[in-house]
């Protein structure tokens, strides 16, 4: 069976440290993927390399193949622009453009050349909806999306990469600097969310993972050291190294 | 023997304080000092009459004209380099030796003295592109003169924007040139419009490198291959030569009007700007 991402022997170097040790798994479509492991392990790079993003950070390197529905992407003519259109990100701190909750929403939409109104104004209402955030700033679109709370924020960020009407979902650590409340309007969304996206969740919070992921990988010294269904990841897991982690033993 | 910390509070209140309160005075007393003795000269037939027997009579009409021109043409040229060449050097190129020497480079051009530009821009425009002593040969050397200055402050505002919004735009499917144009130079603005500011300053001020390329006809020039003078120019002809003190005054007292004038609304633009967005 194929996954929507099939990621086969991904070694990763920057400026000649190793981050990333041969990875290779599948993605399916239509689950929630937690990625977990402690500070340092290569779960970020591991997500950044699934839309290109690390590129941007000189004397980065890759190894190996990263399949997205058994297209490389990093055969060299690959169009990387499509790729992020497909693959969205949302990031560890909720960064919301200088502008207003509507252009925020729609410039990705409008980027890929959007100009219809109409168009705009279903798109962002749809992605607000998704977001859980609609009601609370349906009456205020024009306001600068700065002046939102950090929750709103990171649900603001989630809903403009909706708005791309993306595959692939990528979240780093989407909830670390949010309250709990914000937390589960987020996880609220995601759950929601994966009928019709692949979502890979890096998180820190391992409870989180529990919660709401259908497959978990650990991650340890930028090795893939175990995935498998959640459940069997938390209640039995193969490896010691996985059991201590979970368990709270280190890291 | 130890002084207790609150003295040196004290003591540090009372000497960073001297100095801002000292600069202060000395802005105001320069100011004042014009004004007091310019204000008096200044009236519509000062400003709006050409002068007469060398600028002994008359008005200024024809300097404030020169004044307006050469910044124009000097920021038009330059702001539009300087600013590509900032981009350029900040968003398309990896920092390396090559840009190092760049930097290095607009940096000692920012430090030239202006009459060694006027020396350059004579020889080169006026002589050897035989443009004389014209708007032309003027606008163009002054350009030269702030692109150094266009350049750093472009690039110290450019790389002020935070990098995380470079990371969302390229993440929602931008091109490079698209993070640029929808997400940098709009957050950078503020800072790019205080280097233009800075250029229209110096320009404007711009004594020694205008009259080696400009010239200092008095007459209205009628198109950019005439000669003219500007107001900087004129206060140091009417006082140099002794012509008329009065009126040298009062040319010093408008061109600080215009100044203030022209940076009083750029703030007023810029807090507009800033205000729509946050």
């Amino acid at each position: 069976m194929n996954g929507k991402f099939d990621i086969q022997d991904l070694t990763a170097y920057w400026h000649g440290t190793m981050l990333l040790k041969q990875v290779s798994m599948r993605i399916p479509a239509s689950e929630i993927l937690g990625v977990i492991g402690p500070a340092g392990s290569g779960k970020t790079t591991f997500l950044r390399a699934l839309n290109r993003m690390n590129e941007l950070e000189p004397g980065y390197k890759a190894e190996g193949r990263i399949l997205l529905d058994t297209e490389d992407i990093h055969a060299p003519d690959y169009d990387v622009v499509n790729l992020r259109k497909r693959v969205g990100m949302v990031f560890a701190l909720p960064v919301a453009l200088p502008m207003s909750i509507y252009d925020n929403i729609s410039y990705g939409p409008r980027l890929a050349g959007i100009r219809n109104r109409t168009r705009l104004d279903e798109l962002v209402e749809k992605s607000l909806n998704a977001a859980f955030m609609w009601n609370e700033v349906k009456d205020r679109l024009s306001l600068s999306g700065l002046r939102l709370s950090g929750g709103q924020q990171q649900r603001l960020c989630l809903a403009r990469v909706l708005a791309m009407e993306p595959e692939v979902i990528l979240l780093d650590e989407p909830c670390s600097g949010l309250d709990p409340i914000s937390t589960g309007k987020i996880e609220e969304a995601l759950t929601d969310l994966k009928r019709q996206y692949t979502i890979v969740l890096v998180t820190n919070n391992t409870k989180q993972a529990a919660r709401i992921a259908d497959k978990t990988a650990f991650f340890l010294m930028g090795e893939l050291v175990e995935i498998g269904p959640t459940e069997r990841i938390f209640t039995a897991p193969t490896q010691k190294q996985t059991d201590d982690y979970i368990t709270g033993r280190f890291g | 023997m130890r002084v207790p910390p609150r003295h040196t509070q004290r003591l540090a209140i009372a000497v960073l304080g001297g100095a801002t309160l000292l600069t202060l005075a000395v802005l105001v007393f320069i100011i004042f000092f014009v004004l007091e003795k310019g204000l008096r000269i200044i009236n519509f037939d000062f400003l709006l009459l050409n002068s007469e027997d060398m600028g002994k009579a008359g008005g200024i009409f024809t300097t404030i004209v020169g004044s307006v021109i050469l910044p124009l043409l000097a920021i038009g040229v330059a702001a539009p380099l300087g600013i590509g060449t900032a981009v350029y050097l900040t968003e398309y190129t990896v920092e390396s030796k090559l840009t190092k020497i760049i930097r290095f480079g607009t940096d000692c051009l920012a430090g030239i003295p202006s009459i060694i530009f006027g020396l350059f821009g004579f020889i080169f425009f006026v002589t050897m592109l035989e443009m004389g002593w014209s708007i032309l040969s003027g606008g163009l050397t002054l350009a030269f003169m702030v692109l150094p200055t266009i350049i750093r402050t472009t690039e110290e505002a450019i790389k002020a924007v935070p990098k995380s919004y470079r990371q969302v735009s390229f993440s929602l499917g931008a091109t490079r040139w698209q993070t640029v144009k929808k997400v940098v130079l709009p957050n950078a603005l503020p800072g790019i419009v205080t280097g233009i500011m800075l250029g229209i300053g110096r320009s404007i001020g711009e004594t020694a490198a205008v009259i080696f390329t400009a010239g200092s006809s008095l007459r209205l020039p009628g198109s950019l291959f005439d000669s003219t003078r500007t107001m900087s120019v004129h206060f140091y002809i009417l006082a140099r030569e002794g012509i008329s003190t009065d009126n040298a005054y009062g040319t010093a007292a408008t061109l600080i009007i215009a100044v203030l004038l022209v940076n009083l609304s750029a703030y007023w633009m810029m807090n507009r700007f800033i205000a729509k967005r946050s």
